[in-house]
């Protein structure tokens, strides 16, 4: 059927808007709710601006500063320092692969125990689970300052902070990569007179091997970044160094260390993406 | 045919001793492969101990100490009291509520500021979007600096230019933020069909219209999912960022672990997992709405 649209009368097009609203329009109350969801939005940020105090003055200053800043970190020296400076980043590294390994290792056993089908009964696996979402709730940073108070200043707080951070969220990857193995060459194993272990060692574990390598060292890698700040709260490697020369205002070496974090970071990224692509 | 060639050695026929032979040879580079990988790493292991002061034995008295820190750290909370003594170890629930709201509206500017910024610059720096010879390159590299920077570096420089308070915390999230959200951004873009956006240019649309009408419709619940992805990591950036001056949850935490007041590290941990956890389970909600559930699947 056509209609002649030229023909067509007032009260036709009052008893197709009656036969289809939606085509004509959004409802009042829709309407209603859309923009004051939105007026609600915008009156957050008015609301935000206003208490975290974001006077344009404020901004202003705070901006001219930063420019002054630059330039005062322009061109970047090492002002002598350059071998404490090495070591520090070497520190760091360090702290990032020993934080990651000490984390995988105790992330393998800890993923066995997490995972549904290695361990049927599940308030263990539910249990087990939830310590590690606490765990991987709390961020490196704060483990760091924890372990600063009790094992004191210096590279191993940052080590443990890693390490315990990570265990958590490892142990949750490694779980899941657990569950997701193929079935079938668990019961072979099995049907020909495999124990518990030997199914883990020899039906799981040649399964999951690659996936779990490269989740660590795509952990390394985001090590590398996290660690270079662990030293802020007093955990060693390059943030101590990094946070004495804001807090005693030497803006060159303060631009040196960033342009060495930038290139250590960059560097461990292409590294891992080598590894990866031959291994992986 | 193989060849019935004796083992000098053993006497052993034919395609036996051949396998043998090659069985000998691959396991023997492989035992090589091994070793070398092996004493590579345990170098690697070696070294790293000694640059960052690690020992055996350190650790070992060290994780007890660890340990009782924790015990430490947890309320004593008796079953024939347990509201009073519950009532007690949050005995600053108002003020932290108040801070952690704080945290929260922290982590939201954020979000939004380095949202609008990669949303600003996610366009120029996508290689089919942009015809001209640098701008996606420099573009690029600004977005990857921003990203490589960690936000409590940023932190850092920025309590020391706009004085403490959440103003530099939200500055230090946002910049962080553009530049990880920047690159995610332009890698949806360079994944559009160029088929709209042909539609556009015949249409006589010129560069602005291409990116209105024919790239936004096609990135913008992607753009959506990514943000609130953002805002969960957000959460947690914003409460570590106090540490350094920036107010909120962060600047309490910091102040209690330093001066030792144990209950209160556990009343605040548990505070901010709790908040954690709960809106990283809005933030997949969402997520799961706007994308439908054929993405995650």
């Amino acid at each position: 059927m056509t209609t002649d649209v030229a023909r067509i009368s007032d009260a036709e097009i009052v008893a197709r808007q009656h036969a289809v609203p939606r085509a004509f329009g959004r409802p009042l109350a829709e309407r209603l709710s859309i923009v004051s969801g939105w007026s609600a939005f915008a009156g957050l940020i008015v609301f935000c601006l206003w208490h975290m105090d974001f006077t344009p003055q404020r901004l202003w200053q705070g901006i001219w500063k930063l420019g002054w800043l630059a330039q005062l970190m322009f061109p970047p020296w090492h002002g002598g320092w350059l071998r404490e400076f090495s070591y520090a980043m070497l520190q760091t590294l360090a702290m990032a692969f020993l934080g990651t390994l000490l984390a995988s290792l105790g992330a393998v056993p800890l993923g066995f125990l997490g995972a549904r089908n290695v361990v049927p009964q599940w308030l263990f696996h539910f249990g087990v689970r939830r310590i590690f979402d606490g765990i991987r709730g709390v961020d490196a940073l704060l483990w760091a300052l924890m372990f600063v108070n009790v094992v004191g200043l210096g590279p191993f707080a940052g080590v443990m902070a890693i390490a315990v951070s990570d265990t958590g969220t490892l142990t949750k990857l490694f779980a899941e990569a657990i569950e997701n193995v193929d079935r079938r060459p668990l019961d072979g194993v099995r049907a020909s007179g495999a124990n518990r272990l030997q199914v883990m060692r020899f039906g799981i574990l040649p399964q999951v091997l690659p996936v779990l390598l490269s989740h660590i060292l795509y952990f390394f890698e985001s090590n590398t970044r996290s660690a270079t700040i662990l030293g802020v709260v007093g955990a060693g490697g390059i943030g101590l160094q990094l946070a004495d020369r804001i807090r005693v205002n030497n803006w060159d070496e303060v631009g040196f260390l960033l342009l060495m974090i930038l290139l250590t970071v960059s560097l461990i990224d292409q590294l891992s993406k080598t590894i990866r692509r031959r291994f992986i | 045919m193989v060849p019935h060639v004796a083992d000098p050695h053993t006497g052993v026929h034919g395609t036996v001793a051949t396998f043998e032979q090659t069985w000998r040879v691959i396991n023997r580079a492989k035992w090589a492969k091994i070793a070398i990988f092996g004493g590579v790493f345990l170098l690697a292991v070696a070294g790293s101990m000694c640059v960052s002061e690690v020992s055996i034995s350190q650790f070992v008295e060290g994780l007890p100490g660890f340990i009782a820190y924790i015990r430490g750290t947890l309320p004593i909370i008796a079953v024939d009291h347990i509201g009073t003594d519950i009532a007690e170890w949050y005995w600053g629930i108002g003020r932290w509520s108040s801070l952690l709201l704080d945290t929260l509206l922290m982590a939201f500017m954020g979000t939004l500021l380095g949202a609008l910024g990669a949303f600003t610059l996610c366009f120029p720096a996508a290689r089919n979007l942009t015809t001209h010879g640098w701008t996606p390159a420099v573009c690029r590299r600004l977005l990857e600096l921003f990203r490589t920077v960690p936000e409590l570096v940023f932190a850092l420089i920025f309590v020391y230019a706009f004085g403490l308070g959440p103003l530099p915390g939200v500055l230090a999230i946002a910049v962080h933020s553009m530049g990880a959200l920047g690159k995610l951004f332009s890698e949806v873009n360079e994944n559009i069909t160029a088929g709209p956006g042909e539609g556009v240019r015949a249409a006589g649309g010129n560069w602005m219209h291409l990116v209105r009408y024919a790239v936004i419709p096609q990135v913008l619940p992607n753009f959506a999912s990514y943000t609130l992805l953002r805002c969960e990591i957000n959460v947690r950036a914003s409460s570590v960022v106090g540490f350094v001056g920036a107010g909120g949850i962060g600047q309490e935490l910091y102040s209690v672990i330093r001066q030792f007041i144990y209950v209160d590290i556990s009343a605040l941990v548990l505070l901010l997992i709790i908040t954690v956890a709960l809106l990283d389970i809005t933030c997949e909600h969402l997520r799961r709405r706007l994308l439908g559930e054929q993405a995650f699947t």
